[in-house]
């Protein structure tokens, strides 16, 4: 490999050390801003009236597959909703 | 003798322990298998679970153990002379913290990733929870004062470094913005704040009008302070009440606004340093200055050389961070050699350049002797030297020594302000678990936690007459800082030969190390408790430490029965 590559190289693995936690923190904190949107989704079904509801059906085929890590997070074991048998 | 050698002593040892002892841990003891499926690849997640490269993980593991202890602790201890100080960091790191930082790591990977309070409520029983928290919030709330007193110290002492510590607020928190808006890495932009900051601190350095110093505000050493205190304790006072003010706010903050991004711009700084360092002792080649040991010292070695240095030998907050974080990204179990004994290494690095720092600052024996007279004039001592002995180092890379003592004081005090905002908050989830677990719900509430935690700082702090004068309260309490961290090493170790027994394989290396810690830690108590504190040699009796200490001799005195009770046990319900 050139001088310049393993230099190169050697910043990126320099950063990736110190940025660890760092993307750590941010990764939890857009999951947590996630989290919220996907209760709002979800709010209609569990309850809470939604008015946009119409428009946010539309989003479920792109969510769907979070589904079942979010209800674990909320601290709810078993799917809550009906129309959705992930476990 | 040139203190060349004493780095090349370390370095020897440091490399065999690594090179044949760890690897006859990887292979006989602990037995790490390349094909286990670890936490970080079961629970991959994205967020706390992520497998990771392996010296990725050791240069973060590194640099989260590494602070302001592992530089204080062996600044102290050289006042029994270079010689103990050196072979305990040595042999404490190869024999001890080694095996304990690895062994954590292995234990919580085998635990889905459990961090070690979790496991010690598991293994001993839920009692260990309540002595978990009892000795954590202890340990934060000496280190919340006396850090604040510490950097309050160095900004009076160095005022050309405030500017410096103050501008790297604003960097940090642009950084971590521009980092969570995704726009571009961190690396540039870190780089970029380092150099302003350092560029300011070499400004300031010959810019009298640049250098906050409260003390000359008011007139000098001579002039009026406020509340009828000196000018000198008044600028303590203020500083420190700055500081408590700062913290607050920092310590509420997402951890990703302004701590995270604070220490990744330390982490260069202690890169930065340690090679300032050791190139510089590698140029001035200067000669040792300090005797190897001390026939004259007022308090003994033993025990309390195994008690002041505690990281940079071994450390209890270590296994905090590789049952916390560290094995939760650990792509292959073969990696916890190279992370946690190598990360150990580090450590032992960073003590060993301080210990050469202050042994080679003095011009002579007689000058070294004349500051460090006493065990209490060390404490106070330690620190400063270490500062003016490093910046004495960086003189050989062409740095002027006023600059050099800057720089080195910035970095200091940035270590120490980190540390500072994550004890605070540390101490605010303590004391919220503590409100949670007793059902009173107010102490739940952030704002009350960290009201609680940064008063009761303050007060420790403030209220007290401190042996280094006005605003050191927390060192009342700094003889139980080395003790509670060792016990908690020790009960990390004892999970750790606990675990080993119950896998029917020899647990001697943990358990060897493990009664050297209790033993010590026990004799040092049993002596400053039962002699000193409680006054029964004739000395006025410290009340303060005489309760604190008692309350953590009878734990350990219980960690010392569980230990027994549970080693000769035969059920297993870890695996």
């Amino acid at each position: 490999m050139s001088k310049r590559g393993s230099l190169k190289k050697l910043f990126q693995l320099y950063d990736e050390i110190l940025s660890l936690p760092h993307k750590t923190e941010v990764a939890r904190e857009l999951r947590d801003e996630d989290d919220l949107f996907l209760l709002l989704l979800y709010s209609d079904m569990l309850g809470i009236p939604n008015p946009a509801f119409y428009y946010t059906l539309e989003l479920y085929p792109y969510i769907i597959e979070k589904f079942h890590d979010w209800h674990l997070r909320m601290g709810i074991e078993k799917s809550p909703l009906d129309g959705i048998r992930c476990c | 003798m040139s203190a060349i050698w004493l780095a090349v002593f370390g370095g020897i040892i440091f490399f065999f322990g690594y090179r044949f002892y760890s690897k006859f841990l990887a292979e006989r003891i602990y037995k790490l298998d390349p094909n286990y499926v670890t936490p970080a690849n079961r629970y991959n997640d994205g967020v706390d679970y992520v497998p990771t490269n392996k010296l990725v993980l050791w240069g973060h593991h590194f640099t989260s153990v590494a602070g302001a202890a592992p530089i204080v602790g062996p600044a102290i201890a050289v006042y029994w002379g270079w010689l103990p100080a050196l072979l305990w960091v040595v042999l404490g790191t190869v024999f001890a913290a080694g095996v304990h930082d690895f062994g954590t790591i292995v234990l919580s990977v085998r635990n889905k990733g459990q961090s070690v309070g979790t496991l010690a409520n598991k293994l001993i029983g839920q009692k260990a929870k309540i002595l978990f928290l009892f000795i954590i919030l202890l340990l934060v709330l000496m280190v919340n004062a006396v850090f604040a007193w510490v950097i309050a110290k160095l900004f009076i002492s160095f005022p050309a470094s405030v500017i410096a510590v103050f501008i790297q607020i604003p960097l940090a928190i642009w950084i971590g913005y521009r980092v969570y808006k995704r726009k571009g890495g961190m690396l540039l932009p870190s780089v970029i704040a380092l150099v302003i900051m350092y560029l300011a601190a070499i400004i300031a350095s010959y810019v009298p009008a640049l250098q906050i110093d409260f003390v000359q505000y008011m007139g000098g050493e001579n002039g009026t302070g406020l509340f009828g205190l000196s000018t000198t304790a008044s600028a303590f006072f203020i500083w420190i009440i700055i500081l408590m003010i700062y913290v607050y706010i920092a310590s509420t903050l997402p951890v990703w606004k302004l701590l995270q991004p604070r220490d990744y711009i330390n982490s260069h700084q202690l890169v930065v340093g340690l090679g300032i360092l050791y190139l510089g002792l590698l140029f001035t080649n200067p000669e040792i200055t300090a005797p190897v040991t001390n026939s004259n010292a007022d308090t003994s070695w033993f025990p309390l050389l195994f008690i002041t240095i505690a990281c940079g030998a071994i450390s209890g907050f270590h296994g905090l961070v590789s049952s916390g974080t560290t094995s939760k990204q650990l792509d292959k179990e073969t990696d916890a050699r190279f992370v946690g004994y190598l990360g150990a290494i580090g450590e032992g690095a960073l003590a060993l350049i301080a210990i050469i720092a202050v042994v080679t600052f003095f011009p002579s024996i007689d000058e070294f002797t004349a500051t460090y007279s006493g065990f209490t004039a060390a404490n106070g001592a330690g620190l400063g030297t270490f500062i003016q002995g490093a910046g004495q180092l960086a003189t050989g890379l062409g740095i002027p020594a006023v600059v050099a003592s800057t720089i080195v004081s910035v970095i200091v005090v940035s270590f120490a302000a980190t540390t500072l905002d994550s004890s605070v908050r540390l101490m605010r989830y303590i004391i919220a678990e503590l409100g949670l677990e007793y059902n009173i719900k107010p102490m739940t509430k952030t704002h009350v936690a960290t009201t609680i935690a940064v008063v009761s700082s303050a007060a420790l702090t403030l209220l007290p007459e401190g042996p280094n004068g006005f605003g050191s309260g927390g060192y009342l309490l700094w003889p139980l800082f080395g003790t509670s961290n060792q016990l908690l090493a020790g009960i990390s170790l004892l999970l750790i030969a606990i675990w080993l027994k119950r896998q029917g394989r020899n647990y001697m290396p943990a358990f060897i190390p493990m009664v050297f810690l209790l033993f010590m830690t026990m004799w040092a108590m049993i002596n400053q408790v039962v002699f000193v504190w409680s006054g029964a040699r004739g000395e006025e009796a410290n009340m303060l430490l005489f309760i604190f200490g008692a309350i953590i001799l009878v734990f350990a005195l219980w960690i010392l029965l569980t230990a027994i009770s549970a080693l000769s046990k035969k059920d297993d319900h870890v695996s």
